[in-house]
């Protein structure tokens, strides 16, 4: 026969100041386990939704950047006028030769300076990637002096906002839109005219090429083919694949960081957890002796306990989850140590992430109350009893 | 002395709770101390920097650079003492994982530049006259086995090709915060090959250093040597050493930032154990509280007794955890490898894990001292934990 479970929730009103301390504690550990979840979810869709499965980044090889990497005219020249490579509407091929570079820029906020990608795409380099959409302004003219820059990058940076203007390069550029890239890694960059840009820079080379293949499934002959052009130093990579190893460091750290700092917090919730269920164990001796008296079981008891702790697990669950639900809110935004450059992101919740978060809460709950149950469990009738 | 037994003894009375207490607290006091050391870690460059130098970089970012007919015109402004420069290579050594700062730097006058860098003169001088010679840090030495004439190769990122180099020296640091995973090799070899390989890349430098004559100076020196490059096509921006560090630490400041609201809340995690254990303490002897009342002991004898405990408990956990930091941290530091170049505790951890200790302890007794203190004898013989 089961104990009800009223019999449990009552036991946890009546100690209202423990039940509320020990839930406390685990919801603390469940909020920094979420958080760092949803920062890693965030940081993932950022940069892994970045890039489209059908398009290719080429940069020079042993490059790991866009930055760093150089391909001279020939080159490129080479690169486009392979057949896979898509056609657009108006007759010409799907191909974006661009120019990155970064660019010191001052952060509205603390007035500190910071590395921003100023990226110079060719006209071809928005039908290249449609989640881009100019939400305010216009886009920036082909051969002026004018920019664009995306949503978190003209918010967070002085003289990123649509009219003001920024020096580089010894030019003023005026910014004259604002894009939304959907959240992705490009709302943190600033675009202009690749050739303007080249100019400015006296660079004479592209850093990259970005290019639609016809098909999805011929990258693989594509890049061989590339790869293995004597005439060519370069290296293709799918777009996707592209932005997901630009984040593979940042998104690494976040992750090993957040799991060991969420077990060695779990050790102390647990360890809070134990002692409330110990005291509420051996305060109810006489109380377990009188259950087993009346014939409930010893896994009854066993059950109830182990009910409890595991409740103690969900409120502190819950409301961890919750208070961690309100950091959607915020934006984090920091170097990424591969790109030397800003990107921000925010913390994204996933119903994923709400279960992993509440089973993580239950185990807390269920390793704490293990033993303290079996304790309980095995009290022998007599000695209980004459506890009181 | 009477009262010290009695919260001794008291402490004692449920071994196990205390114990995991205690457990949990040297976990919280551990984790605290290894979260400050990390961020004092992410601080390490901009605390060795120099007041006397200062750099000069392009103004557009650092990833541009400067032509090398800038150093002789530096060398001319006034109260500038002496002048050298590098390049950051961003090699890759064997395979990403394995990464350590590579520079190229202007062989005769960089290390002049920096005397925290010790390194035996004979070592120095072999290094100078070898093109492809190398210096490596002590902590490279320790991470991946270094000796003295061995082949290193690295793979180039920023600058194409495989790069040979041979170990001609090892430095160490002058104090335990200079950076020692640090590699250096000599610019000319950087340039020569440039020269062969990517003409219009050769001749260009990354950063220049500049010693000053006077550290007062700082500001208006490089207030001179930003005028002397306006409107050129490679403008600079030059200031201290130190700013040029914190301008790195304030890009990644928003993680900084994380890690100390996470090593706060961690103290928050079990002043909610410690809470718990004083409170459910206090409840179970509320019986004997009023027996002590009826006798007459006032409310600030309960206080003290219930205060000394929890102090009590606090702070053995805490020296514990104080202690086991140093260990641990050492331990950390080491797996960490080059990833964190400067890696000990400060003073200054300690004192804020002691403080947090005596806060935890005491916090954790206020609630149950008010209960204690006010509650009616009567009540209090009644009641049953």
């Amino acid at each position: 026969m089961k104990i009800p479970f009223s019999y449990t929730f009552r036991n946890l009103w009546t100690r209202k100041l423990t039940t509320l301390l020990t839930a406390g504690g685990m919801a603390l550990v469940v909020f920094v386990f979420a958080t760092v979840l949803m920062l890693e979810e965030g940081l993932r869709k950022t940069l892994v939704e970045t890039g489209s499965y059908d398009n290719v980044v080429l940069i020079r090889r042993s490059a790991q950047t866009e930055v760093q990497s150089a391909i001279d005219r020939s080159q490129a020249a080479l690169i486009e006028s392979q057949p896979e490579v898509a056609f657009g509407a108006d007759g010409e091929r799907l191909v974006s030769k661009e120019t990155i570079v970064l660019v010191n820029l001052i952060k509205r906020d603390s007035d500190k300076p910071t590395n921003v990608m100023v990226r110079g795409v060719a006209p071809r380099g928005l039908t290249l990637r449609p989640q881009v959409k100019i939400v305010e302004g216009r886009m920036f003219r082909p051969g002026a002096s004018e920019i664009v820059a995306g949503r978190n990058a003209a918010q967070r940076f002085k003289g990123a906002g649509i009219g003001e203007t920024l020096w580089f390069g010894q030019r003023e550029w005026l910014v004259v839109g604002t894009f939304d890239a959907g959240k992705t890694g490009f709302d943190s960059e600033i675009w202009g005219d690749a050739d303007q840009l080249m100019q400015a820079f006296r660079r004479p080379v592209y850093s990259a090429l970005l290019v639609k293949l016809n098909d999805p499934a011929q990258f693989n002959a594509y890049q061989a083919r590339l790869e293995g052009d004597q005439r060519l130093t370069i290296q293709a990579k799918r777009e996707t694949t592209f932005y997901a190893e630009q984040s593979e460091m940042l998104a690494n750290f976040i992750r090993y960081l957040g799991l060991t700092l969420s077990i060695i917090f779990s050790v102390g919730a647990v360890i809070g957890a134990m002692i409330t269920m110990y005291a509420s164990v051996a305060s109810r001796t006489a109380e377990i002796g009188t259950l087993r008296a009346l014939g409930f079981r010893q896994r009854s008891v066993m059950a109830a306990f182990m009910f409890e702790a595991v409740m103690l697990g969900l409120v502190g669950g819950c409301v961890g989850l919750f208070l961690a639900s309100f950091m959607q809110f915020f934006t984090i935004s920091t170097m990424n140590w591969q790109s030397f450059s800003e990107l921000a992101f925010s913390f994204t919740l996933t119903p994923g992430i709400a279960v992993k978060t509440l089973a993580f809460a239950l185990i807390m709950g269920i390793v704490g109350g293990f033993l303290p149950a079996m304790r309980a469990a095995q009290l022998p009738i007599i000695d209980a009893l004459r506890a009181a | 002395m009477y009262y010290l037994k009695l919260i001794v003894r008291n402490a004692l009375r449920h071994k196990l709770r205390t114990g995991l207490t205690v457990l949990g607290i040297v976990v919280a006091i551990l984790a605290f101390g290894l979260l400050r050391t990390v961020v004092d870690a992410w601080y390490h460059g901009s605390e060795a920097a120099s007041k006397s130098r200062l750099i000069t970089r392009n103004s557009i970012s650092l990833v541009f650079s400067m032509p090398l007919t800038y150093s002789s015109k530096i060398r001319q402004i006034d109260g500038v003492k002496a002048v050298s420069y590098a390049n950051w290579f961003g090699g890759v050594y064997v395979t990403e994982k394995n990464f350590f700062p590579q520079f190229a730097v202007q062989a005769s006058t960089y290390f002049d530049l920096y005397p925290e860098y010790l390194v035996p003169p004979e070592q120095m001088r072999d290094f100078q006259r070898d093109r492809k010679g190398a210096l490596v840090g002590r902590k490279l030495v320790e991470a991946y086995g270094f000796k003295i004439g061995d082949q290193v190769s690295l793979r180039g990122t920023i600058f194409p090709g495989n790069w040979e180099f041979v170990v001609r020296g090892i430095y160490d640091g002058a104090e335990p915060k200079t950076d020692t995973s640090q590699f250096f090799f000599q610019w000319d070899y950087l340039n020569e090959t440039m020269k062969r390989t990517v003409p219009r890349r050769a001749n260009s430098v990354g950063v220049y250093i500049i010693s000053l004559a006077s550290a007062d100076r700082a500001a208006e020196v490089a207030a001179a040597v930003d005028r002397e490059f306006k409107n050129s096509l490679a403008e600079t921006l030059t200031e201290t050493e130190q700013a040029f560090q914190l301008g790195f630490v304030s890009m990644t400041e928003a993680i900084v930032v994380a890690i100390k609201i996470v090593s706060f809340l961690v103290i928050f995690i079990i002043m909610a154990v410690m809470a718990n254990t004083m409170a459910m303490t206090v409840r179970e002897r509320m019986a004997e509280y009023a027996t002590l009342k009826a006798l007459g002991f006032g409310p600030g004898h309960l206080t003290l007794l219930i205060f000394g405990e929890s102090l009590a408990i606090a702070g053995f956990g805490s020296a514990l955890g104080i202690a086991l930091t140093f260990p641990v941290a050492e331990k950390f530091g080491h797996s960490m490898g080059t990833l964190f170049p400067v890696f000990y505790v400060n003073a200054e951890t300690l004192y804020m894990q002691a403080a947090a200790g005596v806060i935890v302890g005491a916090v954790a007794a206020l609630l149950p001292c008010v209960r204690a203190a006010h509650i009616r004898i009567v009540d209090g013989l009644r009641s049953v934990g």
